[in-house]
């Protein structure tokens, strides 16, 4: 898998929930792929968890660009 | 027309239908806007209003139809300055050619007015207005970045909005200035300066103020920077029922600056509602497997069970065997031979007396 994030996890659990409800793959896939899915599951609640909100503002100083918590 | 023009004698009527053909035909006449002042102002049971605009050597007449005149925001009065928009018509039993009002603005309101019309037509013209060009917004932003001033209630308003939603981003804000003749291009540099950040999505923002207020956001340089951008663009100018160029060419126009803010970030709740319902469909779904291969397991059994023959002995017949071989014919059966009979619950031993080989006994 490319690197993760929230956007594309939620993507592939998407994408996980439509190849088991066409109900096509064998038992064993299945369940790899559901484990897989409660794994992306769990990698969303952490992302969102793990995240907190910074404001910074940019002094733009003649083109030389700093940062400044604010 | 005929080419011997001068010699043919033409009717009122015909002469007057040309003048409007030739008129009414004109791309530029139909299609007009025009700046002048009000004179000789009639308003019959305020309906229909009649006048002439003019200036300092012209003077055209002007109706304003009820359909039209109902949504205007003002009042006209003699002398007032407008601009107004619409085409010329003929009318023949006065034989005069008026304006047909379509849309009046306070001329006021400066040449201002004009100009953002003239560049918003330009500009739409050239396409950067359309559909195709918008960029979606990214559903979940991890880096926004806002350009706004720092004094306003905009700067406050945003990040009020994001942290009651959504905290888990990063907010970068561009100080710029919103009004004056610094800001186009404080705006300009700040959408430059953040399409160089790894930013996901960018609010342009500026709490209410007069058209003139306004008006950084309705220059061209700020338009075509917005329309450049390769990050996506949210303008939340104003309030509700102010436009702006920059609100045209943005991606996304929202009304004010919180709802800009709203626009940009999902709410949590929302967040964890989707989680929590992707979870109940990977278990439902899981489920639903086991309980069809439980299913098909069972329909397997129940065939299987039917085809063993163990199920024959269990209904009351019986196999006889010789040697190991079942015997199905009299063939390879002799007196004296040894056979097996198994039954549901063992097996008897005997010896062959005799055969028949007639199938009816």
């Amino acid at each position: 898998m490319k690197t993760k994030t929230f956007e594309s996890a939620l993507e592939e659990i998407e994408k996980i929930l439509r190849e088991l409800e066409e109900g096509n793959l064998p038992l064993k896939e299945s369940v790899a792929k559901f484990n897989e899915g409660y794994e992306l599951l769990k990698f969303c609640n952490k992302e969102l968890k793990e995240a907190e909100m910074s404001i910074q503002k940019i002094a733009d100083k003649n083109g030389k660009l700093s940062f400044e918590e604010f | 027309m005929e080419s011997d023009s001068k010699s043919k004698i033409y009717s009122v009527n015909e002469i007057t239908t040309h003048i409007k053909n030739l008129i009414e035909d004109d791309k530029i006449l139909q299609n007009i806007l025009v700046l002048g002042e009000i004179s000789n102002f009639r308003y019959y049971n305020e309906k229909h209003m009649y006048f002439s605009l003019k200036d300092e050597d012209s003077i055209i007449e002007c109706t304003m139809f009820y359909n039209s005149n109902l949504n205007l925001d003002f009042k006209p009065k003699e002398g007032m300055k407008v601009i107004v928009g619409g085409y010329i018509e003929v009318y023949k039993k006065k034989g005069i050619y008026q304006i047909i009002i379509e849309k009046m603005q306070l001329a006021g309101k400066g040449e201002l007015y004009l100009r953002f019309l003239q560049l918003k037509e330009k500009l739409e013209k050239q396409g950067l207005f359309k559909e195709e060009f918008k960029k979606p917004i990214p559903r979940f932003p991890k880096a926004i970045g806002v350009i706004t001033s720092l004094e306003g209630a905009a700067v406050r308003d945003i990040i009020q909005t994001i942290k009651k939603r959504y905290s888990h981003v990063r907010l970068i804000i561009y100080p710029s200035f919103v009004q004056g003749d610094e800001a186009k291009y404080t705006l300009v540099k700040g959408i430059e300066t953040l399409n160089q950040l790894y930013i996901d999505v960018i609010i342009i923002a500026r709490g209410g103020g007069s058209f003139e207020d306004l008006w950084s956001f309705n220059e061209e340089s700020v338009a075509r920077a917005i329309f450049n951008s390769k990050i996506p663009i949210v303008t939340g100018i104003g309030h509700e029922t102010d436009f702006t160029i920059a609100d045209f060419v943005a991606d996304k126009r929202a009304h004010t600056p919180s709802a800009a803010a709203e626009l940009v970030v999902p709410s949590e709740q929302e967040i964890l509602n989707l989680l929590n319902e992707k979870k109940d469909s990977l278990k439902q779904i899981s489920y639903n497997k086991i309980e069809i291969l439980k299913r098909e397991i069972k329909g397997i059994k129940g065939r299987l069970t039917a085809l063993n023959p163990s199920a024959i002995l269990e209904r009351g017949y019986s196999i006889t065997m010789k040697e190991n071989q079942i015997i199905s014919s009299t063939k390879n059966i002799n007196a004296k031979d040894m056979i097996s009979t198994i039954v549901r619950d063992g097996k008897i031993e005997s010896e062959v007396k005799n055969k028949n080989e007639n199938k009816n006994f």
